[in-house]
């Protein structure tokens, strides 16, 4: 499966730079790192989706199973630019901790901000992920925050100096795709800073009807992870992002709903 | 002996202990760890000089896969 054949003039020629914090991304597909079978398909998978972005979980090292090793085992730092999250915290203080010591692993300042309200929807707390924003963007971080379709709230996170502000297409690991279209339209109308919509993509179309509204990238994780062939979904993505990225570009024709023939309606024989 | 807390679980290390050699006694790549001494994000310089005490709670964490 090349990975050659995508990329080249098409999609990048014709495409702005995607800039967040001040550098410049080749590509405006961030993966996870998270639940693949294995990490030798995690590997190929992330190389097949040509994700530049990737993120990473802060985790106690297992002290009894010493051969369980870290992801930095399998990712060369120096390829992927690892983004650390804060997921599986449910408070600021907590998200503040985790997002310390991912810097401390000294790869960057970024951090990917999640603040969980609720087990069942895994949706943000969004009041403690902007207490939680504001305090890391004193401490001089770069911070992507995930958050709902809240428009608001969006706006807040932009005000309070995130870097990127991340909204969801629909909850983490559902892969119900995106649905919310309008207010993610919307978030990016009303924002300067980079949206890359967070969660919920399931399949290539949802990543292509995703960036038809506009967004700057998509993260995704479990629509790789838990695909039945990780690696043909990563390029399916790609291709989808490329896709619908270009075709947001080249705005599409209007919808009517009446038909209106494509051929000439003269110099039709008697 | 002393008594000394890693990752949540009591852990019996010799005096003169310092984080480094806690790093290579548990098998630890110190470059690959980050250290929560006490609360405190510990310096990657810092951990050959840094002696444990008695008491003392360390989480030593690194980067997994995630979302």
């Amino acid at each position: 499966m090349s990975s050659q054949m995508l990329e080249g003039a098409s999609a990048t020629s014709l495409d702005s730079p995607f800039v967040v914090a001040g550098r410049t991304l080749r590509s405006r597909l961030i993966v996870g790192t998270g639940k693949y079978r294995s990490n030798d398909e995690m590997v190929r998978a992330i190389d097949a989706a040509g994700a530049e972005i990737v993120t990473v979980a802060v985790r106690r090292v297992d002290l009894d199973r010493t051969k369980e090793e870290g992801i930095l085992h399998h990712l060369d730092p120096e390829r992927y630019f690892l983004l650390p999250n804060t997921a599986g915290c449910y408070t600021a203080e907590d998200a503040i901790r985790y997002a310390r010591l991912g810097r401390a692993a000294g790869m960057s300042d970024w951090v990917k901000l999640e603040v969980i309200g609720d087990q069942r929807t895994l949706l943000p707390d969004v009041a403690a992920t902007l207490e939680a924003a504001n305090v890391l963007v004193a401490e001089g971080f770069q911070v992507l925050a995930y958050t709902n379709e809240d428009v608001i709230t969006a706006l807040r996170l932009e005000d309070a100096g995130c870097a990127a502000v991340m909204p969801l297409a629909s909850p983490i690991g559902s892969g119900l795709g995106l649905v919310s279209p309008y207010f993610i339209r919307e978030i990016k109308s009303r924002l300067s800073c980079p949206v890359i919509v967070d969660a919920g993509v399931g399949t290539a179309s949802d990543a292509a009807v995703t960036m038809e509204q506009g967004v700057d990238g998509i993260l995704m994780n479990t629509a790789l992870a838990e695909a039945k062939d990780p690696v043909r979904m990563a390029l399916a993505m790609r291709l989808a992002v490329q896709a619908g990225r270009l075709a947001f570009l080249a705005g599409r024709m209007p919808r009517r709903e009446v038909a209106v023939p494509s051929s000439p309606v003269t110099g039709m024989l008697d | 002996m002393m008594t000394v807390t890693v990752n949540g679980e009591s852990r019996d290390v010799p005096p003169g202990t310092t984080v480094s050699t806690l790093l290579t006694s548990l098998g630890l790549h110190p470059r690959l760890i980050v250290v929560e001494y006490n609360r405190e994000i510990l310096d990657r310089t810092s951990f050959d000089a840094t002696e444990v005490r008695e008491g003392d709670n360390l989480e030593l964490v690194h980067f997994v896969g995630g979302g």
